[in-house]
């Protein structure tokens, strides 16, 4: 019994500083300075070719962040077919 | 305390999802308290990302606002989180159906208590 | 899991399960025009083998599909995307050699708002297709996988409870 209570006196601290930090973040809405947003916002259409911003920072000027993914995906379905074998699966 | 409400609901999400995780007694009600921690992190990287007045940052559906949109590098970053909590989710459920194969019950106190 | 749901569930199914597939093409191969891309149209495309898996019973299921087919296209999307990468090596690795060029998949778009044309964007293009396949193939493996793990439960391990899930 001794062992919740702690658990929950932790969970509240943690709540409560999430709860500051969202307070503390910059006003919803205005960001600020974003340089190199405003460099993608303006340079991708005519620099890519790409009509879609997000796809062209996903898919070219980050795309070494996709091959992690991509590999990240082929980890966890190969790691699914790893447990699924054995002497009573098929 | 009301113009940053977007982060405030990350907030108590992340405070749902912990207390979901470590009070439950269900293994698949874990999982899903888990599943609900990562959502409320994806919604807290594209809330990140916004701009009063500001348009879909695709030129085809921009319309006649598209000198002005929104931050596209948050969306970029969390189409990759949300494929990483999905690989998460599915080897969560894979263990459980597992431990359940072994074990025969999906209370964690039982499991506990079982050895071998 | 194994046994087909009702017949009114099973009939909207069968109308139903190859338009989910051409929308998820749709929003995959438009990847570089509209939001979408090949992670969003791969998994939109992986609700067909959950729509069928749940309306016509896994047993019947798991005789129409190979796991092969689903494995096959996983890797032929891995490796086509690896490759689209090395394309343009002489810059660098993930250089856009086709885009503005002529040729495959390059054509110059106009500035500004416009409606966008199929054949811009070079190697993003190839790259939503290549990742669009790999995640289909690997959706739908995840998806059989722990599909034929819930048939080949083997009764002792139940104890006496048929129920799954209700242990209290």
């Amino acid at each position: 019994m001794r062992f919740q209570a702690l658990f929950v006196i932790a969970i509240l601290v943690v709540g409560g500083l999430f709860w500051g930090a969202a307070d503390a973040v910059h006003p919803f809405g205005n960001p600020g300075d974003a340089p190199m947003d405003e460099y993608f916002l303006r340079n991708a259409q005519r620099e890519r070719g790409a009509n879609n911003v997000v796809t062209s920072i996903v898919f070219d000027y980050r795309g070494f962040d996709t091959l992690g993914e991509a590999a990240v995906l082929f980890t966890a379905v190969s790691s699914v077919a790893a447990l699924f074998r054995g002497k009573g699966w098929q | 305390m009301i113009g940053n409400l977007p982060y405030f609901a990350v907030a108590a999400l992340v405070i749902f999802g912990l207390f979901g995780a470590i009070f439950g007694r269900n293994m698949v009600k874990i999982a899903v308290a888990v599943s609900l921690v990562e959502a409320a992190t994806n919604l807290f990287i594209i809330a990140l990302g916004y701009r009063n007045g500001g348009s879909i940052p695709v030129f085809t559906q921009a319309g006649e606002h598209a000198g002005y949109m929104v931050l596209p590098t948050p969306q970029a970053l969390t189409l990759t989180a949300i494929v990483i909590g999905m690989a998460t989710t599915a080897l969560l459920l894979s263990l459980i159906m597992m431990l359940y194969r072994h074990y025969g019950t999906l209370d964690v106190r039982e499991i506990r208590r079982l050895r071998g | 899991m194994q046994h087909p749901l009702s017949c009114i569930v099973r009939t909207i199914c069968n109308a139903f399960a190859w338009f989910v597939v051409v929308f998820g093409v749709y929003i995959i191969v438009h990847g570089h025009l509209t939001p979408g891309g090949g992670f969003q149209g791969g998994a939109v495309v992986a609700t067909f083998m959950a729509l069928l898996l749940v309306s016509h019973g896994a047993t019947k299921c798991l005789g129409w599909v190979r796991t092969r087919f689903f494995y096959l296209m996983e890797h032929v999307g891995l490796l086509t995307f690896i490759a689209a990468g090395f394309l343009g090596i002489g810059v660098t690795f993930f250089y856009n050699v086709l885009a503005l060029r002529g040729g495959l998949f390059g054509s110059a778009v106009a500035l500004g708002p416009n409606s966008g044309a199929l054949n811009t964007a070079g190697t993003i293009a190839l790259m939503n297709c290549a990742v669009g396949i790999e995640v289909v193939g690997g959706l739908s493996m995840i998806l059989l996988y722990m599909v034929q793990g819930v048939l080949h439960v083997d009764k002792p391990t139940l104890r006496g409870k048929e129920e799954a899930g209700h242990d209290r």
